[in-house]
């Protein structure tokens, strides 16, 4: 009898000690982690590092790229009304290729497809900027990500991917940001990974990044094989957390330690 | 494509003391780092900025290697008169901008 009551208990335990989801109640953006001097930095747009890619954003917007020779607003006019709300709903669902895209991935489909101009790199200059300029027209909006029924399947793997243990240090990312995101590690909070204000600026980059370089950094951390930019992986991964973060505020450009 | 964010009053009445914030981009390269075949990384910064209200000097700053990417300056000043802020920037490979910022003294 003692016997089973262990295993009952052990059983209980291994339970808990599975990534429990964070209750909706309890979710918080990594602004709230943050100290009054970065808060302060990211509430003011003039002191704010991430508004001078939106601005460089919003001069690529009006500028004629490709072959077809056309611009973002030849097609999507004033991205202030076209653009607005858009962010909040990424990854989205893209039909023709049946996997989801994120913005970045987005933005270089436009530019292959319909200004036939070569892809941007990821993280350069001017895809951070467009990124951040179109993100920013959905700042203050609720998360909607992965409403699309297509998405299901890969909402799922990328919910795999994140409680799946690898690297080194065999953690998972639901180790920290589920399990322990009320502790600190080497005296910096552990967030919960909400993904609410990417492309961010990041004063240890000091520069705007991406999430997809945000995700890299941290498996590179826990010693693993990280993913390739634009690699399915790491978009499942972004569909994942922003479906997690559904309904959090958007605050692109954020700043972030 | 370097851009500049600006923050002046537009209006402040005579005499008062206003905040100036300023945010320069630029990557201030400190020219201490190396690349991976062991070249140095030649060293690009914002060597100095000035801003002039109505052609006087009113602040002045030097830079060196040890600032941060993106430098973002405050400071104050009175203003006695209405008038035209001038910026300045300049630094390593020929960098040079400028940017400007009008204020209504009642």
């Amino acid at each position: 009898m003692k016997f089973f009551a262990c295993i009952a208990i052990l059983a209980a335990m291994a339970g808990a000690a599975l990534a429990a989801e964070i209750p909706q109640a309890e979710r918080r953006s990594g602004y709230s982690f943050m100290g009054p001097d970065s808060k302060a930095m990211q509430d003011d747009d003039t002191a704010n590092p991430g508004m001078l890619w939106v601005l460089d954003g919003e001069a690529l917007w009006q500028r004629k790229a490709g072959t077809a020779s056309k611009s973002c607003a030849d097609c999507h006019n004033d991205a202030r009304v076209s653009m607005k709300g858009i962010a909040a709903h990424y990854p989205a669902f893209d039909k023709t290729l049946g996997k989801p895209v994120d913005l970045e991935g987005r933005i270089n489909l436009c530019r292959s497809n319909h200004q036939q101009a070569p892809p941007l790199a990821y993280e350069s200059r001017e895809l951070l900027a467009l990124t951040a300029y179109v993100a920013e027209q959905s700042r203050g909006m609720p998360i909607a990500a992965g409403d699309d029924p297509g998405l299901a399947p890969f909402v799922a793997k990328g919910h795999e991917l994140f409680t799946r243990r690898q690297g080194q240090l065999n953690l998972a990312c639901a180790n920290c940001h589920d399990d322990n995101w009320d502790k600190k590690l080497a005296g910096a909070p552990i967030t919960q990974g909400q993904p609410t204000g990417y492309p961010l600026y990041r004063l240890e980059w000091q520069s705007l990044g991406s999430l997809q370089r945000r995700l890299r950094a941290c498996i590179t951390g826990i010693r693993a094989q990280a993913y390739d930019f634009g690699s399915p992986e790491l978009v499942e991964l972004e569909l994942y957390l922003m479906s997690r973060a559904r309904g959090m505020k958007l605050e692109t450009p954020a700043v972030r330690p | 494509m370097p851009s500049a964010l600006i923050n002046v009053p537009a209006k402040a009445k005579r005499g008062d003391v206003i905040e100036i914030k300023t945010l320069m981009s630029h990557i201030m390269e400190t020219g201490y780092r190396h690349t991976v075949s062991g070249e140095v990384v030649p060293r690009d910064i914002i060597t100095s900025f000035a801003c002039r209200f109505n052609g006087t000097e009113v602040f002045r700053a030097d830079f060196y290697p040890a600032v941060a990417a993106n430098p973002f300056l405050t400071f104050f000043t009175t203003v006695t008169e209405s008038g035209r802020f001038e910026f300045e920037w300049i630094g390593d490979k020929g960098f040079s901008e400028t940017a400007s910022a009008s204020i209504t003294v009642e």
